[in-house]
């Protein structure tokens, strides 16, 4: 069973110049019950693909074609009553700013509570969902915390008490847009872990966003890679990890210093830049800084199946 | 919330105690020998001289200041020139009247300005935005006594919906509130204006917070985040500019009770000035000052009873 299926979607934002083609002719699936992580540079997509999911795009984006189905429905041409119905309930998120994504003058009881106005249990019985939550999160002194306020807890707890109300509606999939990026390394490892159990217990899906390649390949049963708009590469975290085929990715696993150590957790840096967004070039998206560029790479190339659940949108993946 | 209470009172013990400090050197520093001018120009030498050492004149600086100061926080103002009263009692006669109607003005720009603002922010962009924005920068130009004629004479005058002066009979409620309406208008009018905008301006930003972003992703219906997320963050600087802003309404307050013949502070000041009734006139500014003092700790405690952040800094 697939929760989510993404099929050839194009995003366009109309920008003072001219129209921004941030996602072109993206194609994925989070199978039920999979963690699903996505891996690019900043500036390739990943938030705009997050917010087309969620209909939460910006008032100048729109989606200019494809689909997007979440459990047999087309959130790209579903209305914004139906999709805020979505949100919460069976879509769920958190984001990467732990200091930022809880408001600081309601009281997280209250916040929590608030996250549950749909249902119509007594307020006593919503609090305590809300402390069994907290309790599952490891946030020490759960019934206390419902009292308190955003600012008195550490970058770590509000982190976890944001995954705590993500996942207080039992969502079918998770949505973390690098949700440890703002966390020191050992934070970084236990949210992971948390996240990982939490995952197992309630038996949703997850699209993890990450920079942390390390993060990726410890965490992700399926990898996205996506370069300036496009997905260049998908499949199982051992195929494309094992046998990198499109050359950027490939780029990104030599070089990166989180295979080898724990330190760096940004992703390498590849000379070039990404290309202008509303000039896309012809041909191969990555060709500019390509080390393999060929003659055939002035068309664009297909999506090519390397090997079944295995593709990679570069000419030299046929070869293969 | 009880120490931060306290903190902010004892700040405002220091504040007025400044201020007593300065008007004290003012009544010091400005020229003439206040005997003299207490008894007019027939008294002899010997009758101010008396009249010096009754007020405690001949006694050396600080021994005034630290008299001074003991009597004003007893409450002591000193006598009035023209009958003789004690200051504090003619001043608090009128207080209450100049109160309501600052009140009432905050009550106007609050009632008119936050849903303004709001509406402004929510539609951004749209006419009614562009409106809002006009009408602020025109309510905002326009000085409150001009208002205040304007009122009188198209509500009261003309229409005569609304009666021209006075502030109601004592004793009824409901004619005196009647009575307050065009006066507090023109207290509160030009700070529609603002409070429209700097909500506006604040709204805009905090919809554009990530805790915004986080609660739509949860799905939480739009009026909850308008009016619950965002609203409460947004009138935060509002507050605090309306405490700064007591300042202008009580100088606005003089011209309303001038044009409206209405009793009150402002217009007590006014007649003391224009008799040169000079204790009538230090202890108006002190007791003035106090309030104003007051209702900025109040703004202040209701920023605090409203942001958990403000309190916990405390
Ligand atoms: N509202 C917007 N208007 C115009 N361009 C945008 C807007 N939002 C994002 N973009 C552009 O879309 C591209 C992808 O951005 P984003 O999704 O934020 O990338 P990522 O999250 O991977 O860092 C960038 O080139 C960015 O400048
Ligand atoms: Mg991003």
């Amino acid at each position: 069973m697939t929760v989510l299926a993404i099929e050839n979607l194009n995003v366009v934002f109309a920008t003072e110049g001219g129209d921004l083609h941030a996602l072109r002719d993206v194609s994925f699936k989070v199978p039920e019950q999979r963690i699903v992580g996505i891996v690019g540079e900043s500036g390739c997509g990943k938030s705009t693909l997050i917010n087309a999911i969620l209909g939460l795009l910006a008032e100048n984006g729109r989606i200019a074609s494809g689909s997007i189905s979440f459990e047999g429905e087309d959130l790209a041409h579903l209305d914004d009553k139906a999709i805020q119905d979505l949100r919460g309930p069976r879509l769920s998120t958190v984001f990467q700013d732990p200091m930022g994504a809880l408001n600081p003058v309601i009281s997280v009881g209250r916040q929590m509570r608030n996250i549950q106005y749909r249902s119509d249990l007594a307020r006593a019985e919503k609090d305590a969902r809300s402390i069994d939550m907290l309790r599952q999160v490891r946030i020490p002194d759960a019934a206390q915390a419902l009292k308190r306020y955003p600012h008195e807890f550490s970058g770590g707890m509000k982190q976890r008490i944001a995954i705590a109300m993500a996942l207080m509606m039992e969502p079918a999939l998770l949505i973390a847009d690098e949700p440890t990026t703002a966390l020191d390394a050992t934070l970084e490892v236990t949210t992971i872990e948390l996240l990982k159990d939490l995952q197992a217990e309630i038996g949703c899906s997850v699209l993890f966003i990450s920079h942390h390649l390390g993060v990726i390949a410890e965490l992700c049963d399926d990898v996205v890679v996506m370069y300036a708009g496009e997905v260049v590469e998908r499949g199982s975290t051992r195929q494309v990890f094992g046998n990198p085929s499109h050359p950027y990715t490939a780029r990104l696993l030599d070089c990166d210093p989180a295979r080898q150590s724990e330190r760096t957790r940004q992703l390498p840096t590849i000379p070039g830049e990404l290309p202008d967004l509303r000039r896309r070039p012809e041909g191969c998206i990555f060709a500019a800084r390509c080390d393999r560029r060929m003659d055939v790479c002035a068309a664009i190339p297909p999506d090519i199946e390397v090997v079944p659940g295995h593709v990679a949108r570069c000419f030299l993946a046929e070869s293969q | 919330m009880l120490s931060y209470s306290i903190k902010r009172l004892g700040l405002a013990v220091v504040i007025v105690s400044v201020a007593m400090l300065m008007l004290f050197s003012m009544i010091y520093l400005i020229p003439g020998d206040p005997a003299a001018v207490a008894l007019g120009p027939r008294a002899t030498e010997a009758m101010r001289e008396a009249l010096r050492v009754k007020m405690g004149l001949d006694q050396p600086i600080w021994v005034q200041f630290w008299n001074f100061f003991i009597n004003a926080w007893q409450g002591d103002l000193g006598n009035e020139v023209l009958s003789d009263r004690p200051v504090a009692t003619v001043v608090l006669e009128q207080l209450p009247y100049t109160i309501a109607l600052i009140l009432g003005g905050i009550s106007w720009s609050v009632a008119l300005g936050i849903p303004l603002g709001c509406w402004a922010a929510v539609k951004r962009g749209s006419w009614a935005d562009r409106l809002v924005g006009v009408l602020s920068v025109a309510v905002i130009a326009v000085p409150s006594f001009v208002v205040a004629i304007y009122a009188l004479l198209v509500f009261a005058v003309t229409l005569q919906w609304l009666p021209a002066i006075g502030a109601g009979e004592p004793g009824d409620l409901g004619d005196q509130l009647v009575h307050l309406l065009l006066p507090s208008l023109a207290v509160g009018l030009g700070w529609v204006g603002y409070i429209a905008r700097m909500v506006r301006a604040s709204m805009l930003e905090v919809l554009e917070a990530q805790h915004i972003r986080t609660a739509r992703a949860f799905g939480l219906p739009d009026r909850m985040i308008t009016y619950r997320y965002a609203l409460t963050i947004a009138i935060l600087p509002t507050v605090t500019l309306l405490g700064v802003g007591i300042g202008q309404m009580l100088s606005s307050a003089v011209f309303a009770e001038i044009v409206f013949a209405r009793p009150g502070v402002g217009k007590l000041v006014y007649d003391a000035i224009l008799t040169r009734n000079y204790p009538l006139v230090t202890g108006t500014v002190l007791v003035t000052t106090v309030i104003f003092v007051l209702l900025n700790l109040v703004a202040d405690l209701i920023v605090g009873a409203l942001d958990p952040r403000v309190r916990s800094r405390f």
